[in-house]
């Protein structure tokens, strides 16, 4: 009679974790749970889960009033991941479990009615914020291993069964210990870009737009290609940094999207949603709390709109602040989460509904034209660095045959490390990121440089932002060029991505 | 009398037995009134004790303690003051236990007593 007994557990808003401690309380009543400390209703649920999956694991549950109390108390904590870490706490103060074999271990599972473990989602960011918080060890279900390796620093054990877990705490009999984590094979190769025929001016583009960072808009009627240059878009880019590669796997991992055979993957992510998307699905969204969508699902990776003339003007207005911020703020009844979402945006449209091969066969009126990729906002479009127009195809084996994946990505690669090392000063990585200002005042071009940029101004074909956008994407073309500084020829190839007329 | 109110007398008289033991002293059992039955009433040194018997011949159908609803605990309530009415008794202290009581065939029955339950 009368007993206390602590265990920890995580608790996720979005993909941040915070280590929660969870009492529990022996005696002084009637038989019952009592569960305090904001609980929603899955983990109010846990209260039967836990003590039938105690009972069926051949365990004396006290019969006596038990209070349970999770803290922080303010914080408001969902789902059935509590499961595990209450089962311990009540066996604990019961003196099934010695207090100690609990210290600094955090529990995460949900528990099935006979006892066995159940895998939970977004277990690699509770790991995260577990480790952040000076945790020594977790216990994580056995289907949860995997993703559970990929932090380093923390004692990972995985267990089948809530029988297990007590044994494992009780005599030290040991759980199943993840497999030291394997290379990443080789992934799977992306298409190459040798199979696209002709568009010399997108492959440059394409080309650029990797190097530098720079989002992207091509326009041309349909079978040109498009579809496939941007599947191929990814292939351009570096690697993920272990760093961007986690917090990818943690936003995976919440979203439910983790593979299964638990190898980080340092593939860039590449997120085509349909154009019939909706609008939580495309930045997150969800009841209780939000989920991450696709925006988020292409942290550090490529979203691809297809036909995105197509999709509603809303949903590409709810693009802006991501694409500004890096982030997506969702705020739901039960609180404000906040994903990570920088991604680099590739848009494909046709030019006008009918879409002939040549646009001289064109039927569809000026106004029907206008209107067409006019749903594409100015606000938008400003923050898309380069557009280019796809050209119809003339032959079906071109002269030149293109260059293939390889060659682009060891230049994109080159001009990539350039642009690393000039900025890393000031803390960007890539040209798209450096503000308008830097550009016109530190690291200023010659006067010659910018007559094409002057003269655009003053013939108004320019707006202030666009000549900043227009100088970014100079850098780049000269970084992929092996130049010091852009000089007047690689800012005219950067005005040529920027024509108005090509959107 | 059926099996259940058999058993249930039984255990009424396992638990008056079980607190005379303890040292109180039995006022009244399966007090009546238009509310609702009290149990047992009993007295010590810490002034009235209401004492509410749930006895079960095994615990397949969970705990008897756990039978005990919040309901039944209203209505034990009332029905206390109606006895403390009735006997002139308007202002005492009261504590209020519950004795869960199992009583297998072939084996001595079990008393687990819940002191100040609600």
């Amino acid at each position: 009679m009368g007993g206390l007994a602590r265990s920890w557990s995580v608790a996720l808003q979005g993909v941040d974790g915070t280590v929660v401690e969870i009492e529990a309380a022996i005696g002084g009543g009637l038989p019952g749970i009592h569960l305090v400390g904001l609980p929603d209703a899955a983990l109010h649920e846990s209260r039967d889960r836990v003590r039938a999956a105690v009972v069926n694991s051949g365990r004396h549950w006290p019969n006596e009033r038990i209070v349970l109390a999770l803290s922080p108390a303010t914080l408001r904590k969902a789902g059935s991941g509590f499961d595990l870490a209450l089962a311990c706490a009540v066996l604990a103060a019961s003196g099934t479990i010695p207090q100690g074999a609990l210290h600094r271990t955090a529990l995460l599972g949900e528990l099935a009615l006979d006892g066995r473990l159940r895998a939970i989602r977004g277990v690699l960011p509770c790991l995260l914020a577990a480790r952040t918080a000076g945790l020594r060890r977790v216990v994580v279900p056995v289907a949860a291993l995997a993703e559970a390796s990929l932090v380093a620093g923390l004692e990972v054990h995985g267990a089948g069964s809530l029988a297990q877990v007590v044994e494992f705490l009780v005599e030290g009999t040991p759980l199943t210990a993840p497999d030291a984590v394997g290379e990443a094979g080789a992934p799977p190769s992306p298409p190459d870009l040798a199979d696209v025929v002709g568009q010399s001016d997108a492959r440059h583009a394409l080309e650029v737009a990797a190097a530098g960072g720079h989002h992207l808009l091509m326009v041309g009627p349909p079978g040109t290609g498009k579809t496939m240059l941007a599947q191929r878009f990814v292939g351009l880019l570096p690697d993920l940094p272990p760093d961007d590669a986690l917090a990818l796997a943690a936003i995976r991992s919440v979203a439910g999207r983790l593979p299964a055979d638990g190898l980080l993957s340092t593939v860039p992510p590449f997120v085509a949603p349909h154009h019939s998307t909706s609008a939580a699905a495309l930045v997150g969204g969800g009841s209780g709390v939000a989920r991450p969508g696709a925006v988020s699902l292409a942290h550090r990776g490529v979203l691809f709109l297809d036909e995105c003339a197509e999709f509603g003007p809303r949903l590409l207005e709810s693009l802006r602040t991501p694409l500004e911020e890096g982030e997506v703020r969702l705020s739901r009844a039960e609180g404000t989460v906040t994903y990570p979402a920088r991604f680099q945006l590739v848009l494909a449209a046709n030019p006008c509904p009918c879409a002939p091969a040549h646009d001289r066969d064109c039927v569809c009126t000026s106004l029907v034209r206008r209107r067409y990729l006019g749903r594409l906002s100015g606000p938008l479009l400003d923050r898309v660095d380069l557009r280019c127009r796809m050209h119809p195809v003339t032959a079906l084996t071109s002269g030149d045959q293109g260059e293939s994946t390889a060659m682009v990505r060891a230049r994109v690669l080159a001009a990539r490390a350039a642009a690393t090392e000039r900025w890393a000063a000031h803390g960007w990585r890539t040209n798209a990121e450096v503000p308008g200002p830097v550009l016109r005042s530190r690291f200023a071009l010659s006067r010659d440089a910018l007559r094409p940029l002057e003269a655009g101004l003053r013939a108004g074909e320019l707006t202030a932002r666009g000549a900043d956008r227009a100088l970014r994407v100079s850098w780049t073309v000269a970084d992929l060029a092996g130049l010091d500084r852009p000089d007047r020829q690689t800012v005219e190839t950067a005005l040529y991505f920027r024509d108005r007329r090509a959107a | 009398m059926a099996a259940k109110d058999v058993l249930g007398r039984r255990g009424e008289d396992v638990a008056a037995e079980y607190l005379e033991k303890q040292g109180l002293v039995v006022l009244d059992r399966n007090w009546r009134c238009r509310e609702g039955e009290l149990d047992i009433i009993a007295t010590g040194s810490a002034g009235l004790v209401v004492c509410e018997v749930k006895t079960r011949s095994g615990t397949a159908f969970g705990e008897p303690a756990e039978a005990v609803t919040d309901r039944k605990i209203a209505r034990i309530r009332r029905v206390t003051q109606a006895w403390l009415a009735a006997h002139g008794l308007p202002w005492c202290a009261v504590r209020f236990d519950v004795l869960a009581i199992v009583i297998e065939p072939g084996r001595p029955a079990t008393i687990q007593h819940y002191r100040e339950a609600f």
